[in-house]
């Protein structure tokens, strides 16, 4: 990565450009590895790309930044992926 | 070197043409049109090999040359009046964007009603752009301007836009000689563009996302700090054409016959050329009054300014009016004097709508402000 | 193409600033994948200026150029004339607007850019509304739903901005949907691989601008499709194909879903629900589906 050496609105790529996501979420998705057929659909529909998929098309779920809207479990045909509530974090 | 004998549309079209810009956006509107005919037939006859874009709108004219300039290339666009008007959003964009556009604007009364001779209130509203602004006055000038426009506006120490302005048929349609160099000449003056930063899939990056006041503040401080660069920089660059090409018509003004003066006459664009006879025939008459033709409005020349108001009490004639205010050169040139020099300063309004201003016409005014010596705005012509 | 053989590769990053459960992501990760890292967007005031994150900082892997509202197929258009300039032909120059930056403000500029066959992709990414601003009616927004300039519901129904392109006739016109990955990213490759003027409009069903909960933005996509809410389509060098559902709601082969059975999860059209039922425009909204879906039939359908 370069950067121009102008002082304009130039942004530069970052992952966690808005920090740590995963902190907005009130539920949490849980995948259930055993009854996952690794149809991709929660990984394609997922919004924030936080459904990460392996070589062998299996997935999982990347916590830093999944903002637990629950497409991913909406979306599952197998019901693998359920939703629970975050436990209350220490202030 | 060859001699054309154009109009100053048509001449600032061999200059765009000859500062090989990779895109051209532009859309018509009279006095400019042409201008962009002269581009167009340049492409027809396979002279201008970049991009000829035929936008619907002149803010789709800037929003191209915009994203053009973003991807990398020269770009150059011309317009007038509405037209420029119609761009404001864009003039902004380009600015803040440190995008080196380069446009030329026919000086053209704003409506209603409709009225295409000159005025100067299109271009004097868009002093807060973030454009630097040159005023010519002659085919000659507009030539040398467009040229040194690529210059000024790609300086690694400045990058912002620059809007060349002639006024509206006094220049644009005008045919007079000017002197085209070598395209050799232009070529070694301007060299290869190189952005100062661009659109790039080896180095992706975004430009205009949200950002927060802290940085934007830096932003606008960082585009004062390349105005205040170009007012340093217009000297030596109008300087190294000179050199290159032999043309000299000022820096940020052009001073004529200003020795020893104890009046000064400050105008702007045709009434800055016609200025020159009236000073003639006013000096003829044993009167010691000079003549600082500004050439530059953006930046503000303030310290040539209070040089000359040092020197001579000045007086100020403005084609345009900051309605509910003052002509626009006569209240900068107040401010650039304050607590600088106790210089009377006499302004007038004068040509608005297109209104003729001859040489005469400056004399009269010359010779009321060294009789009256009055401080407010006057208005000449109103009557007839 | 199957879902199991869409690109790995991601060119919008996680963390972003987008509301979860957002369309407008699910879109640009899909057609980021069909268009690769050699594309340029142009985006004008929209969502995904927002969805970009905060300077100094970018959730966008590939080069954008944010420009204003009414401006993105115009800057476009320099944008592709400067690559032309350079020999860049390996480069994909793509503009992403919303609704109201395509049906609105930026209309004229569009049509400008696909007059003059500006060689680009113009997506639209319709959620039908100003969601930006903070939900404002668009052109695109339905009849009857409410937003927060038509308090008691809109009145008039939104414009085909789909048959208002068709009628530049250049070389591939689509609508799409989020909901169905394989249709939206065919499309996406098909158009990439057509030189001139190209216009897609992607179906983004909002959570909080149509008022429904966040894990159904996929269902609210299909539910528009099923009901004729919305249709899957292309149009290439002007032979039209509706596709999936929607051709066979063309063809009458399968029966269209009342309306209602789309509207009634959006909090947007409650007030056509309680306190009591309005009759009269849930009727005015099937007549109309029922008139567009007939017009379809005369216009595009094979008899």
């Amino acid at each position: 990565m370069k950067k121009y050496p102008v002082e304009t609105s130039l942004s530069y790529p970052k992952k966690g450009a808005m920090g740590k996501t995963g902190s907005w979420r009130v539920f949490k998705p849980i995948l259930d590895k055993k009854k996952c057929v690794k149809c991709l659909r929660c990984w394609i529909f997922c919004p924030e790309g936080s459904i990460h998929r392996e070589k062998d098309d299996s997935v999982s779920i990347d916590y830093d930044f999944c903002k637990g809207c629950g497409v991913c479990a909406n979306e599952c045909n197998v019901k693998a992926i359920i939703m629970e509530r975050e436990e209350a974090k220490k202030k | 070197m060859t001699v054309m004998m154009d109009t100053g549309n048509r001449i600032a079209a061999k200059a765009a043409v000859m500062a090989k810009p990779e895109v051209v956006a532009a859309y018509p509107i009279t006095p400019q049109t042409t201008l962009v005919e002269a581009i167009a037939e340049y492409v027809a006859r396979g002279e201008y090999k970049g991009e000829y874009i035929c936008v619907e709108s002149e803010h789709s004219a800037m929003s191209a040359c915009i994203g053009a300039s973003a991807a990398g290339s020269r770009t150059f666009t011309a317009t007038s009046s509405h037209g420029l008007l119609l761009m404001h959003e864009m003039l902004h964009w380009a600015a803040l964007a440190r995008l080196p556009v380069v446009m030329c604007n026919i000086n053209r009364v704003v409506g209603p009603g409709w009225n295409i001779w000159v005025d100067e209130n299109d271009s004097i509203s868009q002093r807060d752009t973030g454009w630097i602004q040159f005023y010519c006055s002659s085919n000659q000038e507009i030539f040398d301007t467009v040229i040194q426009a690529f210059k000024l506006a790609e300086h690694e120490k400045i990058v912002l836009p620059v809007m060349v302005n002639l006024n509206a048929f006094i220049l644009s349609h005008t045919s007079m000689p000017a002197e085209i160099p070598d395209q050799q000449v232009v070529d070694d003056f301007l060299g290869n563009y190189v952005p100062k930063w661009k659109l790039d899939i080896e180095n992706p990056t975004t430009f205009g996302n949200i950002i927060g006041p802290a940085h934007y503040y830096k932003v606008r401080r960082a585009m004062q700090d390349a105005m205040l660069n170009a007012k340093k920089l217009i000297p030596q660059i109008t300087n190294d054409w000179k050199k290159a090409s032999g043309f000299f018509h000022g820096d940020l003004l052009e001073y004529y016959k200003c020795e020893g003066a104890e009046h000064i006459l400050l105008s702007i664009g045709a009434i800055g050329a016609e200025s020159k006879t009236a000073i003639d025939e006013l000096q003829k008459a044993g009167h010691r009054i000079g003549l600082a033709r500004v050439r530059v409005i953006r930046p503000f020349p303030t310290e040539d300014i209070i040089k000359l108001g040092k020197q001579a009490d000045l007086i100020v004639i403005d084609r345009n009016i900051s309605i509910g205010s003052e002509g626009a050169l006569f209240n900068e040139v107040k401010a650039a004097l304050y607590g600088e020099s106790d210089a009377k300063v006499t302004g007038f309004i004068a040509g608005l709508g297109g209104k003729d201003v001859t040489y005469k016409d400056i004399e009269t005014m010359c010779l009321k402000a060294l009789k009256d010596k009055v401080r407010e705005q006057q208005w000449y012509g109103l009557e007839g | 193409m199957a879902l199991k053989d869409f690109p790995v590769d991601e060119c919008l990053l996680q963390g972003n600033a987008s509301c979860p459960g957002c369309p407008a992501t699910v879109g640009l990760r899909m057609v980021l994948k069909a268009l690769g890292k050699k594309t340029f967007l142009v985006v004008p005031a929209c969502c995904t200026a927002v969805i970009e994150s905060l300077y100094p900082h970018t959730s966008f892997d590939v080069p954008v150029m944010n420009i204003a509202f009414e401006a993105a197929a115009a800057g476009a258009s320099g944008v592709e004339a400067a690559l032309r300039q350079q020999g860049r032909s390996d480069i994909t120059v793509a503009a992403w607007a919303g609704d109201g930056g395509t049906y609105d403000i930026g209309l004229q500029a569009l049509s400008g850019a696909l007059e003059r066959g500006t060689n680009f992709i113009y997506i639209c990414y319709n959620n039908q509304i100003y969601s930006n601003t903070g939900i404002q009616r668009s052109g695109a927004t339905p009849y009857a739903a409410w937003t927060t300039t038509t308090v008691s519901g809109k009145t008039e129904f939104r414009k085909e901005m789909g048959e208002i392109v068709l009628a530049h006739h250049i070389p591939y016109v689509a609508q799409t949907c989020i909901s169905y990955p394989e249709d939206l990213y065919g499309k996406i490759q098909k158009a990439k691989s057509i030189k001139g003027p190209k216009y897609i409009e992607i179906l983004a069903p909002c959570p909080p601008g149509w008022r429904f909960s966040m894990d159904k933005t996929i269902e609210m996509g299909r539910l528009a499709v099923d009901t004729g809410a919305w249709s899957l389509w292309e149009c290439e060098n002007d032979v039209m194909t509706f596709n999936g559902k929607s051709k066979l709601l063309l063809e009458k082969k399968v029966a269209r879903k009342p309306i209602e059975d789309w509207i009634k999860y959006q909090g947007r059209f409650s007030h056509l629900f309680k306190p009591e039922r309005d009759e009269e425009r849930l009727k005015a909204i099937e007549e109309h589906t029922d008139h567009l879906w007939e017009r379809y039939r005369k216009c595009y359908g094979k008899i």
